[in-house]
């Protein structure tokens, strides 16, 4: 199957400081790619650069089928805006030129609620507001979601439903997905790709064979929490601490 | 009692009509400029944009040629100058304008004839002819198609520049021509309210809509409906009770008015 991403030597720096260097990796059509990493290792960084959000060298190479959607981390706007949710929504169904249905499709889709689109952005709680985002990704139906961080700061119950959404959805949809997340047990439940991202070690391969205990010590410069349990076959919800 | 045909020059009654519904249609640009210069956090700088007309007027003044030929000329040339400088240095908008300003100012300053100084800065020039009405209905054109096109891209980017760029919208290219739309604005409004009042309605009823506003659309209405009120009220007492040599003061003046009126109603 051809790549739909390929990522050759990239590399990011910030002035003196080089955040990524060297990077290289592919994603296929249809994969789950997690990264993960500790903090100030350049996961955010990694993203901006596959969106072309800051200067990098090296080479990143989308297919040309692909249409990506973004969930960012954190979004500066300002919560004071007359911005509702639907000012939002119409805004990119009108720049992409979408139909008049595609709004109230992604909204359906990622369930978010007609109620709450008159809305105002800052009148809606964390979880509305991360639904919003992802509605915004969805919006254009893509085929490739880049996910950075998105349920930090949520509750475990939304945090879970965000994930079964994307989890049905990439199944029916054959979605591809590069997510950064903090949560090793999202990673090993819903990618099939791990890329660990560390100022002196970077690794990718299926987490099952690459998260070792050490590795996750080299990682985060700590004992590992968390590893693969991996007899018992099952990858689902099998982290246990040590 | 005085009336405005009596104190400005050219005396035509029918160029006094002209510049009525040029003021009005400054009225319509300067509602919707404003409203998205409010929205994103340029509504200090859109002061000193107008500033940036002050060099071209006084070399207009000092050539005896049309002023507002050199009031387009410095404003444009500062817009770019300002968006060109902050690709270049990466630097914030703000700053940008501030040292553009501050560089229009001084010059503006030091080469205007100091007789017709307070022309330049408050407005008062020659009423329009037929053909300043028609390139006023042309720059109005501009302004009101631009922003509609305009629009959607920077809801997205007000939201978020980095969501706005990863859907294909060019921030760089729309900073530009808001900047530029910003500048034609001041420009069909530069004959009534000069270089120092002219971001007045573009700023005042913004900030009154947003007093108002649920969402965008009411937002950019009520912006555009308090600035062509302001207007109007504004020329009408000077006509009937002012009788200033421009109707540019008051007109600042009555859309102060109704910015205070709306702090009322809110709380």
């Amino acid at each position: 199957m051809n790549s739909l991403l390929s990522v050759e030597n990239l590399g990011v720096s910030f002035g003196n400081r080089v955040v990524i260097e060297n990077l290289n990796f592919q994603v296929k059509s249809g994969d789950t790619l997690a990264v993960i990493g500790p903090n100030g290792s350049g996961k955010t960084v990694l993203l901006k650069a596959l969106l072309g959000l800051v200067p990098y060298t090296g080479s990143v190479r989308w297919s040309d089928t692909v249409r990506i959607g973004y969930v960012p981390q954190k979004i500066e706007a300002d919560r004071q805006l007359p911005l509702t949710i639907r000012d939002l929504l119409t805004a990119k169904s009108r720049f992409l030129k979408l139909g008049a249905n595609d709004m109230e499709a992604a909204c359906r889709e990622v369930g978010l609620s007609f109620d709450l689109l008159n809305a105002a952005i800052g009148a809606i709680s964390g979880g509305q507001f991360q639904k919003v985002l992802i509605a915004l990704a969805w919006l254009g139906s893509p085929n490739t979601l880049l996910f950075d961080e998105p349920t930090a700061s949520l509750d475990e119950l939304t945090e879970e439903r965000i994930y079964d959404w994307l989890h049905t959805t990439q199944t029916q949809r054959s979605l591809t997905v590069v997510l950064v997340s903090h949560d090793l047990s999202v990673v090993y439940r819903y990618a099939n790709t791990v890329l660990c991202l560390s100022r002196n070690k970077i690794c990718i391969g299926p987490p099952r064979e690459v998260l070792s205990p050490q590795l996750l010590e080299e990682l985060y410069s700590a004992p590992p929490m968390y590893y693969q349990h991996i007899h018992g076959g099952n990858a689902a919800g099998t982290s246990e601490r040590e | 009692m005085a009336t405005p045909q009596a104190h400005l020059k050219g005396n035509d009654g029918l160029n006094h009509y002209y510049s009525f519904i040029l003021a009005l249609l400054f009225a319509l640009a300067a509602g919707l400029v404003g409203s998205f210069a409010f929205m994103k956090r340029m509504v200090l700088a859109s002061d000193v944009i107008s500033h940036l007309a002050l060099p071209g007027l006084g070399v207009a003044f000092l050539l005896h040629v049309n002023p507002l030929a050199g009031g387009a000329a410095s404003l444009f040339l500062g817009a770019f100058l300002i968006w060109w400088l902050q690709g270049r240095t990466g630097l914030s908008l703000d700053s940008m304008i501030g040292i553009v300003f501050a560089c229009a100012l001084a010059l503006g300053a030091a080469i205007t004839p100091n007789e017709d100084l307070l022309e330049a800065l408050l407005g008062g020039f020659q009423q329009p002819s037929l053909l300043g009405l028609l390139l006023g209905v042309l720059a109005a054109a501009i302004v009101v198609m631009g922003i509609l096109r305009l629009k959607d891209q920077m809801i997205l980017g007000l939201f978020s520049s980095d969501l706005a760029i990863a859907t294909g919208v060019n921030i760089r290219r729309e900073d530009l021509f808001f900047l530029l739309l910003f500048s034609l604005t001041v420009l069909i409004g530069l004959r009534f309210t000069g270089a120092l009042l002219g971001s007045a309605l573009i700023i005042v009823p913004a900030a009154t809509a947003r007093q108002l506003a649920t969402n965008v659309a009411s937002f950019v209405t009520i912006s555009c409906s308090v600035s062509i009120l302001a207007v109007s009220v504004g020329w009408l007492c000077n006509s009937l009770f002012v009788g200033a040599s421009t109707p540019g003061p008051t007109i600042v003046i009555v859309s102060a008015i109704l910015f205070a009126s709306s702090l009322l109603k809110r709380h």
